[in-house]
């Protein structure tokens, strides 16, 4: 059975237990697809899996606690899911996950820096292509060449939790060297010249937050200190070091707790390249503590613990 | 010394208050000579520091910034520092990335009656500041960092 028909097949099967699946439908043109809320049982046939499913569906689960859903999982998004039940956020019975092997779901944007879409009348999906058609004819893309940077450094294309898992589990299939690659070229600049461009890149930033509201793991919501106004983390200034400080704000609360996902770079109106920045701390924390977010429910994140004797923090003698 | 001649430069202290302050403290009691550029903030441990207060205290245009506790082992609420020096050495890691160069940025832990502890880790700390100069703040200049 195709794993779309074992999905459904299993949600046809949970439903009565739940008060919605949540899945992926096409969206409003052939490249996009959107969330998909499933109540009832005529909602099913709306359901699709492809390499458009780009939305991490984790971070409705921490709203939604009380609830009992079904929801769908990649193999990242389901780290999501590991890290906020190891914080409390979300409890694990009242959840039932339907998991998927993935091989990669794509970046738009990347797709959108090689064809102008604006015309382009439908998309076909294959094993390792993306066929679009525009009126100048048929592009046919390779589909690593469009993927999700993410997944081309993917060590969990199977979910590491689930209650159903749609299809085989899949070993994993990318080099983990390349997973620091873009951290690395920053590292590799002057002090000075990092500077400069986060001032440009960032001076891009129109605090819209896009990125906060789709991170799995920012829960704060009415409460986020980017908008507290006691404390005044935030001006309404609009220069760039009130922009910079957002994004250290956001970097430094997702510390020890960053899966990864790639949401907030995802969601980013403005495409800013941020996800490297939560990367950095990312890869700092495993430096330090052998720390990888959302792989194991029972670990506590390093920040929340610490040990009397740290081997890993050298400290300046003075 | 910098701040005597004339050369201060910004530099932001979060001292806890059962350790450095009282450092600090014993330190001007005896008469131990000081730069003067560190602005002290007092603060009840150094668990409660934030991170972000000291980028805060960059994004505002400070050109170092200091936190120092109770050393490991000596906290008066007994574990807050075990929780700071964890946070602040990512934070250490993570601000250069960011374009503020290492050294302007440590910590450490002074105890109340580490007098002349104090006064070497201010004197040295300041000294480093000024071997970087005043800083760049984000939107203070531009050019560079090309990597598109
Ligand atoms: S910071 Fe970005 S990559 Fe990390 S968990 Fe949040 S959305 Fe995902
Ligand atoms: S989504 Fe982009 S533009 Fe919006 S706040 Fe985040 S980085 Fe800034």
């Amino acid at each position: 059975m195709a794993i779309l028909d074992k999905l459904k097949d299993g949600v046809q099967r949970e439903l009565e237990g739940l008060e919605f699946v949540i899945g992926w439908e096409q969206g409003y043109d052939p490249l996009h697809a959107s969330p998909l809320f499933i109540r009832t049982p005529g909602d099913i046939d709306r359901l699709i899996w492809n390499p458009l499913c780009v939305h991490n569906l984790a971070s409705y689960l921490p709203s939604l606690k009380g609830r009992r859903v079904g929801i769908l999982l990649k193999g990242c998004d389901s780290r999501s899911v590991i890290q906020l039940l190891q914080e409390g956020l979300i409890k694990r019975e009242e959840i039932v996950i339907f998991g998927i092997p993935c091989r990669g779901v794509v970046d738009l944007s990347k797709i959108k820096s090689r064809i102008d879409t604006s015309q382009m009348r439908a998309v076909s999906l294959m094993d390792d292509a993306v066929v679009i058609e525009i009126p100048q004819g048929r592009e046919e893309i390779p589909l690593d060449d469009v993927l999700a940077t993410k997944c081309l450094s993917c060590q969990y294309p199977t979910p590491l939790i689930y209650d159903h898992l749609a299809g085989e589990v899949l070993p994993p299939q990318r080099p983990t060297e390349v997973l620091y690659k873009e951290v690395e070229v920053i590292e590799e600049l002057d002090v000075q010249d990092r500077l400069a461009h986060w001032e440009r890149e960032l001076d891009r930033c129109i605090r819209c937050y896009a990125c906060r509201n789709a991170c799995p793991l920012c829960v704060c919501q009415d409460y986020c200190a980017a908008e507290s106004r006691n404390p005044r983390w935030l001006s309404q200034r609009a220069g760039v070091s009130e922009k910079v400080m957002w994004h250290i704000m956001h970097a430094l609360h997702l510390a020890g707790r960053c899966t990864d996902c790639g949401e907030c770079e995802r969601a980013c109106p403005m495409d800013i390249p941020i996800q490297r920045i939560r990367r950095k701390i990312n890869k700092e924390i495993k430096e330090l503590f052998g720390y990888e977010a959302g792989v194991n429910p029972e670990d506590t994140p390093p920040l929340y613990t610490f040990k009397v004797e740290e081997p890993t923090i050298q400290e300046r003698e003075w | 010394m910098p701040g005597m001649e004339g050369t201060e430069l910004r530099i932001i202290g979060f001292l806890c208050n059962w350790c450095s302050y009282g450092g600090a403290d014993t330190a001007g009691v005896s008469r131990f000579k000081q730069p003067t550029d560190l602005r002290i903030i007092r603060v009840p441990c150094s668990g409660r520091v934030d991170p972000l207060l000291v980028v805060k205290a960059f994004m505002e245009g400070a050109d170092g910034v200091l936190v120092s506790g109770c050393h490991p082992r000596d906290c008066h609420y007994s574990e807050g520092n075990f929780y700071a020096r964890r946070r602040l050495e990512v934070l250490k890691r993570f601000l250069p990335f960011m374009g503020i160069e290492p050294g302007r940025f440590e910590y450490t832990w002074v105890s109340a009656s580490e007098g002349a502890r104090w006064q070497k880790v201010v004197t040295d700390f300041t000294d480093q500041v000024h071997a970087l100069g005043p800083r760049r703040n984000f939107g203070e200049g531009n050019g560079g960092g090309d990597i598109r």
